[in-house]
């Protein structure tokens, strides 16, 4: 689906049925380089299970408009633009990855009443990124693609298998990633998304202050595995928003990697 | 960087898409040979059914045991996802089923396996689907050939018979140019010697059966997806690849790009080819070709090892008049193969006895070790005489316009002892020899 926010398009996955702003509404967002493909199984599920899904592409990624937007603030009113747009009335769940998990706490905590759950998965606060990566992601896009990819999947062998039986996911990420990239060149923009995107989580440092505004029930979601946001990391969040804690077999790739176990967490959190 | 995070070809070759198996700690990878699988609940049933979960519903379209082998694949390929098939013919034909229908076309290279040219110049003109044949080396060729309604082009990594060396990264660069894929036969290059994705590929299959499998025991092909070609894009540009980035009546409208901008030639191709077609391959053959692809750098270290012997040997050998290998400098790829086949040029070549039809059919069953048979890429070393056998009807000047002359041989060089080789070759060698001017 494709909406008009702040005069640009912005496109949202339905979870292959038609968006009905009357059901309850789940905004899903992805983390730095990705798209809305990271939740098609959730989505897909979600939205055959009586809810209204906006799996979205962000600013700049995937199949929506740039620029992308300068810091987590900006896309947090962007996502609540996005709601207002789809026409969502009553209060939505934000379920977020990685970076998109910040963008979900922090939209939470600006329009608390607009929100009726939080779920954050693969999250850390701060989210702070290693000079080298940057200088890598800034320098040479495409082998820091590789090296977060390398950190970012736990396992050889995860099953089920995302989106389905043979793909085998390195290799899928890699080229998720890859496509990402390469997004705002097709569109003739001059953006490096994947050093954008990382500085963006980098120089996010109101998470603490934006827990202490969030009013609904939290769900944070960790991969035991997790290299890229250790399961460490959360202990801020933890002690600010006094969440349920799911830690799931996986790596930061937790929606691809474990899908069964992150659909029951967010089914969970969500109920 | 190495371990666990970035393991390399070898420890990929024996662990990527496999794991212990979690019901009974079974180290090796199970045989799942069941028809299907049981259903938590209707719920889980409609959510499988409808790419909700992920998961195995019937053997046709996935098995636990033919995925493993699907990503392991992949895995040494450099690529997304992978669809084993009944053979490497099904693989290539679930690639163009995918892409092209009645009305469409194909620029293929003119130096293609029997199989695959019988396929595009006989049996898919029945479909409505031409296809124009280039010289590989041709790069004009390539692009003039290039129509609107071009679907793909497509070549063997060593063409047949002469192993022309396929000039991945500007054959696919004008590919992309005109808004298509570039699809390729890596059957006679596994992923040890060449990873044509990373040269521009998007596409790629291989004939499991061979050097994949490695012991002649099982027929199997594999069709790999780079993930890279932006389906999107070219339909957006030139209404190409609907069948992708565009609703799909045959499964609730969907639009495989949508769901997944890296998957969806897979997706399609698996719901729709395997579904249809229905040429998937049993969980025993995964298996046994899984086997193989564990000890695949062994094996292939050993069979470069002793191509590279016979070969040195054959090119000094007076009864031989040629020996079209692209690592010796008369080859005509010569320089392209060091590009891209550093690790070597395959074990299937073929060589030219100075000599009569009636002399290569003497050296053939002069040979003790080498088996006489329609086959490569066994551990056994294979001979085959095309003028007496594959392209026995053809008259001298048919053969020469094939590229074959009447004492072409074509060798598959197994791992048996080197020297073994080469006392087998020597000796009928000469025994051909002693048949000149007596059975011409």
């Amino acid at each position: 689906m494709k909406l008009t926010v702040d005069g640009r398009t912005a496109y949202a996955y339905t979870g292959g049925v038609a968006f009905d702003p009357a059901l309850p509404c789940i905004v899903f967002l992805h983390g730095a380089l990705h798209d809305h493909s990271g939740w098609t199984l959730l989505a897909r599920w979600f939205a055959h299970h009586g809810h209204a899904v906006l799996a979205v592409d962000e600013p700049g990624h995937g199949r929506s408009d740039g620029p992308p937007l300068p810091d987590v603030g900006a896309l947090a009113d962007w996502t609540l633009a996005v709601l207002a747009a789809a026409g969502v009335q009553a209060p939505a769940a934000l379920v977020g990855h990685s970076m998109g998990s910040l963008i979900a706490l922090e939209a939470a905590a600006r329009a608390p009443d607009r929100v009726r759950a939080l779920v954050m998965i693969g999250t850390a606060y701060p989210m702070k990124v290693s000079a080298a990566l940057l200088d890598t992601a800034r320098a040479q896009p495409l082998q820091a693609i590789d090296m977060v990819n390398r950190f970012s999947i736990g396992s050889w062998a995860a099953k089920p298998s995302f989106p389905g039986p043979g793909m085998w996911l390195h290799g899928a990420n890699r080229a998720l990633m890859r496509r990402v990239l390469a997004g705002p060149a097709a569109q003739g923009a001059a953006v490096n998304l994947f050093h954008h995107d990382f500085s963006v989580c980098d120089a996010y440092d109101g998470g603490l202050e934006a827990a202490a505004r969030v009013r609904c029930p939290t769900t944070l979601v960790v991969g035991r595995h997790d290299q890229m946001t250790s399961p460490r990391a959360i202990a801020g969040l933890v002690a600010a928003l006094t969440p349920q804690v799911v830690t799931v077999d996986s790596g930061h790739l937790l929606m691809a990697e474990a899908p069964d176990a992150v659909l029951a967490a967010v089914r969970q959190a969500l109920q | 960087m190495a371990g666990y995070s970035d393991p390399g070809f070898d420890t990929l070759a024996l662990h990527a898409g496999a794991a212990p198996d979690p019901a009974t700690g079974a180290r090796a990878t199970p045989i799942h040979l069941t028809t299907s699988f049981v259903f938590e609940s209707s719920d889980h049933a409609a959510a499988l059914f409808d790419m909700e979960r992920s998961g195995h519903v019937y053997s046709r379209i996935s098995n636990p045991t033919t995925a493993v082998l699907e990503e392991r694949i992949a895995a040494l390929d450099g690529g997304a996802g992978a669809i084993a098939t009944a053979s490497g013919q099904a693989a290539l034909h679930l690639a163009i089923a995918t892409l092209a229908g009645a009305g469409h076309h194909i620029v293929a290279s003119s130096a293609l396996y029997g199989g695959s040219h019988n396929l595009l110049h006989y049996t898919l003109k029945r479909f409505g689907i031409d296809t124009t044949f280039v010289r590989p080396g041709d790069l004009d060729g390539w692009r003039a050939a290039i129509r609107p309604e071009t679907r793909l082009l497509f070549g063997e990594t060593l063409g047949n018979p002469g192993l022309d060396v396929l000039d991945i990264p500007s054959v696919s660069a004008i590919a992309h140019h005109a808004g298509v894929p570039l699809l390729v036969d890596s059957t006679f290059t596994p992923p040890w010697l060449l990873r044509p994705i990373e040269h521009g590929a998007d596409l790629v299959y291989h004939s499991a059966t061979k050097f994949l499998s490695g012991h002649g025991t099982v027929i199997g092909g594999l069709l790999v997806d780079s993930g890279a070609f932006d389906w999107d894009a070219a339909y957006q540009a030139s209404g190409r690849f609907g069948e992708l980035a565009a609703p799909y009546d045959g499964f609730h409208g969907m639009v495989f790009s949508e769901e997944s901008p890296t998957g969806a030639f897979l997706l399609r191709a698996r719901r729709e080819g395997l579904r249809d077609f229905g040429a998937c391959m049993s969980p025993h053959t995964a298996w046994l070709i899984l086997q193989g692809i564990e000890t695949l750098p062994l094996r292939m270290a050993r069979h470069i090892a002793n191509t590279r012997a016979v070969v040195q040997m054959l090119a000094a050998h007076p009864m031989v008049a040629r020996v079209g290998y692209p690592e010796l400098e008369s080859h005509p790829d010569h320089a392209l193969a060091q590009r891209l086949l550093p690790r070597g040029c395959g074990a299937v070549f073929s060589f030219d006895l100075k000599g009569s039809r009636a002399q290569g059919v003497a050296f053939i069953e002069a040979l003790k070790i080498f088996s006489h048979l329609a086959n490569v890429g066994d551990c056994r070393s294979l001979v085959i005489h095309p003028a007496s056998t594959t392209h026995f009807r053809m008259d001298d000047a048919a053969l020469a316009r094939a590229g074959i002359g009447p004492g072409t041989i074509r060798l598959s060089i197994g791992l048996e002892d080197p020297d073994d080789l080469l006392d087998d070759l020597k000796r009928a060698l000469k025994v051909a020899q002693h048949l000149d001017g007596r059975a011409a």
